[in-house]
This record gives C-alpha cells, sequence and structure tokens, in this order.
C-alpha cells in the first residue's frame, strides 16, 4: 500500500495535526512502508474468527448509578492553559 | 559492607530492619547516585527534598513497628505514572507544564508500602519506542556504554520505552523503578542492561493515572536487579481497582514465598517459530544453555509450536496506533499542557499537535487514524483484531502441554544510538519475541543471562499462564541462580 501526499495531508488534518507541505512527501513513504509491512496479515485465514474484544476473560464490572467523586473543579482546571470563571477557554467557535 | 546503592532490595530491608542503617542514610546515598548519574540523561525530575521527606517519615515509621513491605527503600518512577504535584512529562513536550492534581494507583501504592520516590525518569515519547531516543528532553545512554561518562566511544541505547528505568537500577541510582509493557516496554530494556523485568498479566495492575498509549496492551512492571527483588515490588504494584474497569479483582499472593527453587517435572515450551531468521548465533547458544538449566534443575523441555508468532509485530502496528490515535486526542491544548495559537479552534489544535508531538508520536497517531478510517477499518483494524485472536489461541493451545515458555528477549544485544534509525520497520523488529505476549494479555519477564561478544548483556524471557506470575517467578529465579549473572556496568554512581 502506498500513500501519496494529499492522502497524509488528509489523515493530518483528521488527526488535527498540522505537518508541513514539504514533510509530506517523506511522511509518506514512511507510512507506506509501514502499512507495506503489516500487509502480510493477508496471509492469515481469519474466517469465522471473532475480533478480540479483551484478553481478559471478564464482564464489565456494574455500579451503582450514583456520584462517587467530583466538587473540585479548581484542580480540574489548574493545568488548563487559559482559564476563566471556572471554565476552559479556547478561540471563538460560533461566529 | 557493600555500598548502600549495590544493595538488593532484599538486603536493603533487612539493614533497615536490624538496624544498621536508617532509610535517611540509604535514600541520601541515592540522591547523590542519582546526581552522579547527570551525563546519562536518566532523570526528567528529580525529587530530592520529597525523598528526604519520605525516608525521615519511613524511619519514624519503622521505629512506631509500623514499617510496610518496602519501607525505606529508594525507586525512580517511569515518567508515564502521574504524580501529585510532581511534572509528568511522558517525555512530550506537549505536556509541558503538567502537574497532576492525582497519583496514580500503582504509584500511590508503592508509597502506601513505604517506598522513597528518588525522581521520575526518561522513556520514550509516550512510551512509544525501543530505544528511549525519542524524548523531548533527549535520550538516555546506557551506563553500559564504554569510555568515560561524557566522552563515550560509543552511546549505547538502553532499551526503551522503560529506558530510564533500566539505565537507573543498572548504574546503581535506584534499587528499583516502575516501567510499563505495552509491546516489550520493559522487558527488552531489561535485557539490554542486565536487569530483571516483569510485565505482569493484562489486568494486574491498575492503569489509572498512567499515560495511556495502547489500553488494551499497557500493563506496568516492576523493574530490578534480581527476581526476588522483583516479586517483592510486584507485591506493591498488583491489586484490584475499581478505578480501572480492566483492573481484575484477585488476591495478590506473596510472590516471595513462590521461590522455592524447586522447578522438578515442571514442563518448559520451547517455541520453534522464535527460531527467526536474522536471530544471532549468540543468542541462540544462549537460549539453548538456559534450555539445558533448566534440565539440570528437573524440569522438561517440550517443543510447542506459536504458528502466528510472525504476524505478531504487524497486528500490533496496526492495534497499538489505532488505540494510541484515540488515547492522544485529549492533547489538544485546551486542558492541560502546551497550547499553541492559531487563527481559530481548530487551527489551534493543529498547530498545538504539530508542534507538541514528535515525529514517531506523529507517524503512529496517522498511521492509527488511518487504520481506523471509514473504508479501512475492516481492512486494518478488524483483520488485526482477529489476527490477535489466532495469536491469543496459540498460546492456549502451547499451554495445553507446558507450564512455563522460555525463550530470548530481544533478537540482538543492544545497538548505538543512532543505527536503526532510518527504517521504522527495521526499529520495531527489536520487539519481535515480546510484542505476541501483550497481544495474548499474558505475564512475562525478562532476567539476564550472560554477556554477548560485545560484552553487552543478553536476556532470556519466560512466558507464563495467565495469572500465573508464580511460576514465572520461580523459573525465573532457577534462570537467575544458573546463570549467575555477576557482570557490572563500566559505569556505577
Amino acid at each position: 500500500m502506498s500513500l501519496d501526499k494529499a492522502t497524509v495531508a488528509k489523515i493530518a488534518h483528521l488527526a488535527r495535526i498540522k505537518v508541513p507541505d514539504e514533510e509530506l512527501e517523506s511522511l509518506a513513504g514512511e507510512l507506506s512502508q509501514i502499512l507495506t509491512f503489516v500487509e502480510q496479515l493477508n496471509e492469515v485465514d481469519t474466517k469465522d474468527v471473532p475480533p478480540m474484544t479483551s484478553v481478559a476473560a471478564q464482564k464489565l464490572r456494574r455500579r451503582k448509578d450514583e456520584v462517587t467523586d467530583g466538587g473540585y473543579a479548581a484542580q480540574v482546571l489548574s493545568n488548563g492553559p487559559e482559564t476563566a470563571e471556572g471554565f476552559y477557554v479556547v478561540p471563538k467557535v460560533v461566529e | 559492607m557493600t555500598a548502600l546503592t549495590h544493595l538488593t532490595m532484599a538486603e536493603a530491608l533487612d539493614g533497615l530492619a536490624k538496624k544498621e542503617f536508617t532509610a535517611v542514610e540509604l535514600t541520601e546515598a541515592h540522591v547523590r547516585a542519582v546526581e552522579a548519574v547527570r551525563p546519562f540523561n536518566i532523570f526528567i525530575t528529580e525529587t530530592p527534598d520529597a525523598a528526604l521527606s519520605m525516608a525521615k517519615a519511613s524511619d519514624e515509621r519503622r521505629v512506631k513497628g509500623e514499617a510496610g513491605p518496602m519501607d525505606g527503600l529508594p525507586i525512580a518512577v517511569k515518567d508515564l505514572f502521574c504524580t501529585k504535584g510532581v511534572p509528568t512529562t511522558a517525555g512530550s513536550h506537549i505536556l509541558d507544564g503538567f502537574k497532576p492534581e492525582y497519583e496514580s494507583t500503582v504509584t500511590s501504592q508503592l508509597w502506601r508500602d513505604g517506598a522513597v520516590m528518588l525522581g521520575k525518569v526518561n522513556l520514550d515519547e509516550f512510551a512509544m519506542g525501543s530505544a528511549t531516543i525519542t524524548a523531548h528532553q533527549g535520550e538516555t545512554v546506557s551506563p553500559w556504554s564504554p569510555g568515560a561518562p561524557g566522552a563515550w566511544e560509543k552511546k549505547i541505547v538502553a532499551g526503551g520505552s522503560s529506558g530510564g528505568s533500566a539505565a537507573v537500577i543498572a548504574a546503581r541510582a535506584a534499587l528499583g523503578a516502575t516501567g510499563t509493557d505495552t509491546g516489550g516496554s520493559i522487558r527488552q530494556p531489561a535485557g539490554y542492561t542486565g536487569t530483571v523485568g516483569i510485565k505482569p498479566t493484562y489486568g494486574r495492575c491498575s492503569r489509572w493515572g498512567i499515560v495511556a498509549y495502547a489500553s488494551s496492551l499497557d500493563q506496568a512492571g516492576p523493574m530490578t536487579r534480581t527476581v526476588e527483588d522483583a516479586a517483592i515490588m510486584l507485591r506493591s504494584m498488583c491489586g484490584f481497582d475499581p478505578k480501572d474497569s480492566t483492573s481484575v479483582d484477585m488476591p495478590v499472593p506473596d510472590f516471595r514465598a513462590a521461590l522455592t527453587g524447586d522447578i522438578r517435572c515442571l514442563r518448559v515450551g520451547i517455541p520453534k517459530e522464535y527460531r527467526v531468521e536474522g536471530l544471532s548465533p549468540e543468542i541462540a547458544a544462549l537460549w539453548d544453555q538456559g534450555i539445558a538449566w533448566l534440565k539440570e534443575a528437573g524440569a522438561e523441555p517440550v517443543e510447542v509450536s506459536l504458528p502466528h508468532t510472525k504476524y505478531a509485530l504487524a497486528a500490533y502496528y496496526i492495534i497499538a496506533p489505532a488505540e494510541a490515535s484515540s488515547n492522544l486526542a485529549r492533547y489538544d491544548g485546551v486542558r492541560y499542557g502546551l497550547r499553541v495559537e492559531g487563527g481559530n479552534l481548530k487551527e489551534m489544535y493543529e498547530n498545538t499537535r504539530g508542534a507538541g508531538f514528535g515525529k514517531e508520536v506523529q507517524r503512529r497517531i496517522l498511521i492509527g487514524t488511518y487504520v481506523l478510517s471509514a473504508g479501512y477499518y475492516d481492512a486494518y483494524y478488524n483483520k488485526a483484531r482477529q489476527v490477535r485472536t489466532r495469536i491469543k489461541w496459540d498460546f492456549d493451545e502451547a499451554f495445553k502441554s507446558c507450564d512455563v515458555i522460555l525463550t530470548p528477549t530481544a533478537p540482538s544485544t543492544p545497538f548505538a544510538i543512532g543505527e536503526k534509525m532510518d527504517d521504522p520497520v527495521q526499529m520495531y523488529l527489536n520487539d519481535v519475541f515480546t510484542v505476541p505476549i501483550n497481544l495474548a494479555g499474558l505475564p512475562a519477564m525478562s532476567v539476564p543471562a550472560g554477556l554477548g561478544a560485545d560484552g553487552l548483556p543478553l536476556g532470556l524471557q519466560l512466558i507464563g499462564r495467565p495469572f500465573d506470575e508464580e511460576t514465572l517467578l520461580r523459573v525465573g529465579h532457577v534462570v537467575e541462580k544458573a546463570a549467575n549473572f555477576t557482570a557490572l556496568p563500566p559505569f556505577m554512581a
């Protein structure tokens, strides 16, 4: 599998990572190498094999639907690059 | 008396109990050692003040007869574990300035049991790597590198991603260290530095408060200089945690009690598919030697087959990046760490993540994004998960005819920084023997077993049944005794 520059640019946009134009070419090469490497999986017969969802043979635990934690907004916000009045501040998103 | 920094954990506990030295003296010796290893770039954050106050509290507990199972033992923490009030970077620029408001479950259990924190140690960025060379804070140099510190003839890698943890114990600057293992990140650096590392069964150690890489594969574990020490530290790290939905509610045994030395009649599986092309002859010979040691101790080697071994790396390099692309979506410049402004919200995200993530992390996020995108999900991601099931079935089948499996830890001795760097796939091949174990969720450990012709350490890997860390440790202890690995790195603090 070989990826072109346009595809890499599209994936980078989906992943919200800014990749400078001049790096797209080499990145396309590296990603193509990896995708070529993983193509060998097509040799494996996986007919009727269930895709693994969990290595541990256990059901997800349930608990009562009740508040067990919380009430410390200041700590939650303490690492925010920009906060105000109990909120995170982000660039304007509504015109 | 042996220098305090050269003691094993078991010896140190003994000395503390007999009042031969105090936890403060033991910690002071290690704080000096931490300073001495600075040229190797092992620590991202040193916490000498916290260490000394923890040591003082430990001595007070001991006087009152309240000493815990690891009381007074100075250890280092991989900088992937959140530590309250202490910077936690995951080796990434994107977590600049991040000081967690909470403590990871595993580290909180270590402090509960009396361990002393020396600081946070280096790793590959977000634990993605096999050499500890990709962190924003720079590469870690192995104490096994020949030459004087700073003027090495050649800089040898400590392995990765828990390379700082491996280097710090090999350099005698900590008695133990926490590691995490997603595809071999505890076992490979342990093998490369002549130390012991255990990746427990998936679900044994809580993942809560550990920066996530690939959640279905990540598992924390101890790194130490002896098998007995690994047993001591593992016991403190394990245990049920309701805050991790995959934590398993099972009693934690006294792992030290498993080290009986008796492995008579135990069946040791030797997987024929691990004799891969490119396996160095000295490693093949060491593996044969390991088989002979176990046979002499009364175990019975049996050939087993793990036919899908060769597909494990390919499955891993789909599943791990897929999970990583989702886990690392949270680093967006809003809630913690780095923010690089842009004209609008989307640009701010893209600028922040473009500047904050290193090259290898970006590569893996992009691969993950691609294999999960519409049209490719079935061809890549689901296919990989099906192959993962077959790999697990291989192990289920093999464990019908054996109790533990013996393999080499890595296909070669540690390489020099700068080698193997051009082709990402070449770098991934380091993990060929360790990755299948994470895919199957099994416990495994690396035990130092010898030196290569280049004078660098080689490890043997043991793989156990789910939740049978006790057999793993028992056999590991026998290998350790037989190998009698006494070689020391050229530099020790």
